[in-house]
């Protein structure tokens, strides 16, 4: 029997690509002079098991490569042969050379050869020049210490952790449950556990809610310090913990990189090394993890937004009934509600993906950049963990990588510039990723020159985007850049050819259902915000009804909502109408006459006014009121139809009825162009 | 399941002869009228729909088909009959066609039939009034006449563009 490998091959091509992620990641943390044995082992540990893979499928070219690099990386770990910069750069570039094999050979095109040649010959050259004849002490030290760790079968005395875990009075009426924190330590390795039942009172004074044990705890492994934290993350402020290493502390030069290492770079550490760890080592404690395909994901995801809906209706089904049996039979619909909100958001976060997934690649790119345009930058990464749909990760990246590099190119100064200027040579880009009610904000900052408020204004005028009448605010100024047709290039420095302007970067934020926000102090640098929803399976709405139907308006459209009064209202000579908000006078869009639907009110006076906002222009949405706002799940009208100008999609209502989803830059392109079918009316024309 | 096998007459009703097809027919303006079993998904009882705006007035709306939304057509406007009433026996045909799902109106549905190729005319030229483009031919069972359509190119008519061009 013969076994048919081509099964495998994806998933040696994914893995391998997760694993080149990681070197790289470790790769520029060697350029940026941490130069640790474990790093050096991640790095080792890719190649060795991409050479195995690529091997045993035949892909000889890549195995062949990948031999070479391998033997070089094991003189560097074996501490023959010191790190340089140039070393890494060569490395930094085998690691682009096997990727590029690797999606060829996927691809089944052919392999790049005369380059992998030149490369192989280039690292060739680097292991036949003499082995620096003093390697440092600590490049010695170390990897010995961390090869004891590697061979698992080593005799020395497992190191672990020592734990005094002593919970305050309160912990229990604060929801926390130490046997749930013991249960989550012991999968981090094997526990021994001692508890001190000492403080525990007679039966008669006992108090079941307040806790009085304490327990001493041993677990065995290799555990980082922060893992054990992060089981206490919760009780942390309740309780006295001490944490104490035993058993065999890797050797002294070796113990600052363990303790410094992981811990100020908690963020970017755990997100790249367990991936490495998870490929190249099945026996990870916490690899317990599966691929899915996205679509299992989706159905599921479909069928628990179906159970919702089915769940209330049955709620409004209920809720007129009497009797005893009624109320009973309420009370466990309101329990059924419950897990099923759990249930959803449990299913929501199978989405999730840490926007590492997104980050990942900058640093890379602005250390290639950085060097290329002469520019010393240095990259700050928080937050990376902040989870994000797949769908919003995969559209974010594009826009990501267009502000980063606006800051390289325009934002950061060269050093002599930024010398003059009293600051650091080094310029700071800094991502930041963080939660912010129901939103995951980014942030993407530069301490560079900051945009220069004349020359975007000057620039503006020049091209005819805004009339020197109007005495336009800060903000404004700086929003004239997500103007289309407004090239930032002219104005802050010679470099083009981009392709894709800021314009582009806010059209697609705005398609994710996200705002994007510029602030920026000249000679201090700009940040730019970028507001994102978590997922794009669920729109926080307003319901509005007009008529007989409802409509879903996307909550981040929504500016306010106003009752009219008759002296706000301006008629205009063509027909028109304007409603004087503050100083800004806005266009009336009435729903009805737009869809051409029977509304209850057509007297402007007796509904409502939803002041909308998209591409920075506002309108106000003549409704008949306002219902709940709720989450909606939201459905694709193309599946089964196709798109209409206006809409977003549709959700279901409580009921089981559909509901229509607002777009609201669409509605208001479509209030701006009445078309073909002639359904505007006169008094939205 | 893929329905256009079936309306291209190579496949049917598994224990059926091999050149034979079955058909459901439903009631359009007192004219009896059949599609392909296979492509019908069910047979559902006429609900409220959701009205769609900037669409054709044969597009009634979309109704929420289990967490699906699904089209609704009807017919009667789409052929330019007159009455479209909708009351108790007025009924939905759900079809599959191609990757869509989409809810066609009729009157009524009548019964399954089983034709054989033999049965089966095609369908005359009507003069430049008449698009006959959709129909299959037509079917004649005791004495009694059926229009087969074809609901893939019926959906796929440029007016419709329910489906894609490329499946043809």
């Amino acid at each position: 029997m013969t076994l048919d490998l081509t099964q495998f091959h994806e998933i040696f091509f994914e893995e391998s690509f997760e694993a080149l992620d990681s070197m790289e990641a470790a790769l520029l943390k060697l350029s940026a002079g941490e130069v640790d044995a474990e790093l050096i082992n991640t790095i080792f540990r890719v190649a060795h098991s991409i050479k195995g893979g690529a091997a045993t499928f035949a892909f000889n070219e890549v195995a062949g490569f990948t031999h070479v690099l391998e033997t070089l990386l094991d003189q560097l770990r074996a501490g023959k042969r010191q790190v340089r910069p140039d070393i890494v750069d060569v490395l930094l570039r085998s690691g682009d050379a096997m990727r590029a094999m690797l999606v060829a050979t996927q691809r089944k095109e052919a392999i790049d050869s005369a380059g992998v040649a030149k490369l192989r010959a280039e690292l060739e050259r680097i292991m036949s020049e003499s082995p620096s004849a003093a390697p440092p002490a600590a490049a010695t030290a170390a990897p010995s210490a961390s090869k004891s760790v590697a061979a698992s079968g080593s005799p020395a005395p497992a190191p672990g952790w020592r734990i005094k875990f002593v919970p305050g009075p309160e912990l229990l009426r604060h929801g926390n449950d130490p046997l749930r924190i013991l249960r989550e330590l012991a999968t981090l390795g094997k526990m021994r556990v001692s508890v001190d039942a000492a403080g525990v009172p007679a039966l008669t004074d006992l108090d079941p809610e307040v806790c009085r044990l304490r327990w001493n705890l041993e677990v065995l492994g290799q555990i980082d310090r922060a893992a054990v934290q992060a089981v206490f993350e919760w009780a942390e402020s309740e309780c006295e913990l001490t944490l104490e290493r035993i058993g065999a502390e890797p050797s002294a030069p070796a113990a600052p990189s363990v303790a410094t290492a992981p811990a100020p770079e908690a963020a970017t550490a755990p997100v790249s090394a367990p991936a490495a760890e998870a490929s190249t080592r099945s026996a990870n404690p916490d690899g317990g993890s599966i691929r899915v395909s996205i679509e299992k994901i989706d159905e599921l995801l479909n069928s628990v937004g179906e159970l919702v809906i089915t769940q209330s209706v049955l709620s409004q089904l209920a809720a007129p009934l009497e009797g005893r049996e009624a109320g009973e039979l309420r009370s466990a619909l309101a329990q059924l509600e419950r897990h099923m909100r759990a249930l959803q958001e449990s299913v929501m976060r199978v989405r999730m993906l840490p926007i590492s997934f997104v980050f990942n690649r900058f640093p890379r790119l602005v250390r290639d950049l950085g060097q290329r345009l002469g520019k010393k930058i240095e990259l700050k990464v928080t937050g990376d963990t902040t989870e994000l749909d797949k769908t919003v990760l995969e559209k974010i990246g594009d826009p990501l990588v267009h502000l980063v590099r606006n800051s390289i190119d325009h934002g950061i100064e060269m050093p002599d510039v930024r010398t003059a200027a009293g600051k650091t040579e080094h310029g700071t880009i800094s991502l930041h990723a963080y939660h912010k009610g129901g939103n995951v904000i980014v942030e993407v900052s530069d301490d560079g020159g900051g945009l220069r408020k004349d020359k975007i204004l000057a620039k503006a005028l020049e091209r005819g985007l805004v009339t020197n009448e109007v005495e336009l605010s800060e903000e404004r100024i700086l929003n004239l850049i997500f103007a289309p047709g407004f090239s930032t290039a002219d104005v802050v420095s010679d470099v083009s050819g981009r392709g894709v302007g800021m314009d582009v970067v806010r059209r697609n934020i705005n398609e994710l259902g996200g705002h994007i926000q510029i602030f920026s102090t000249q000679g201090q640098g700009s940040t730019i915000r970028i507001r994102l929803p978590l997922t794009l399976a669920i729109l926080d709405g307003q319901l509005a009804r007009v008529g007989k139907e409802v409509y879903v308006v996307p909550i981040v459209s929504i500016v306010e909502t106003i009752q009219v009064t008759r002296e706000r209202v301006n008629n205009v000579a063509s027909g028109g109408q304007v409603f004087r908000l503050r100083d800004d006078y806005l266009p009336i869009v009435r729903l009805h006459s737009l869809f051409d639907i029977e509304p209850d009110y057509t007297d402007l006076l007796d509904g409502l006014l939803m002041i909308v906002e998209a591409d920075g222009k506002r309108v106000g949405l003549f409704v008949d009121e306002l219902m709940s706002q709720q989450q909606v799940v939201i459905k694709s009208l193309e599946t089964n139809f196709k798109q209409v100008t206006g809409l977003a999609g549709a959700t279901m209502l409580g009921d089981g009825r559909v509901a229509l989803i607002l777009d609201i830059p669409g509605v208001i392109t479509r209030f701006q162009a009445p078309e073909e079918r002639g359904i505007a009316k006169p008094q939205a024309a | 399941m893929s329905p256009s096998s079936v309306n291209t007459g190579n496949s049917s009703g598994a224990l059926e002869a091999a050149d034979t097809q079955q058909f459901l027919t439903f009631k359009l303006a007192g004219e009896e009228y059949g599609v392909g079993i296979l492509t019908v998904q069910e047979i559902r009882g006429w609900s409220r729909v959701t009205k769609v705006p900037h669409t054709p007035d044969w597009l009634l709306g979309v109704i929420n088909l289990r967490g699906v939304v699904v089209p609704i057509i009807d017919l009667r406007v789409k052929f330019k009959f007159a009455n479209a009433e909708y009351n108790d026996t007025t009924v939905v045909i759900i079809l599959t066609v191609a990757t869509r799902v989409v809810g066609v109106v009729v009157d009524g549905v009548s019964d399954v039939i089983t034709l054989a190729a033999a049965q089966i005319k095609p369908a005359p030229s009507l003069g430049t009034g008449a698009d006959t483009r959709h129909i299959i031919g037509f079917g004649t069972l005791d004495e009694r006449m059926r229009i087969l359509m074809d609901v893939e190119k019926l959906m796929a008519g440029a007016d419709m563009g329910l489906v894609d061009k490329a499946i043809h």
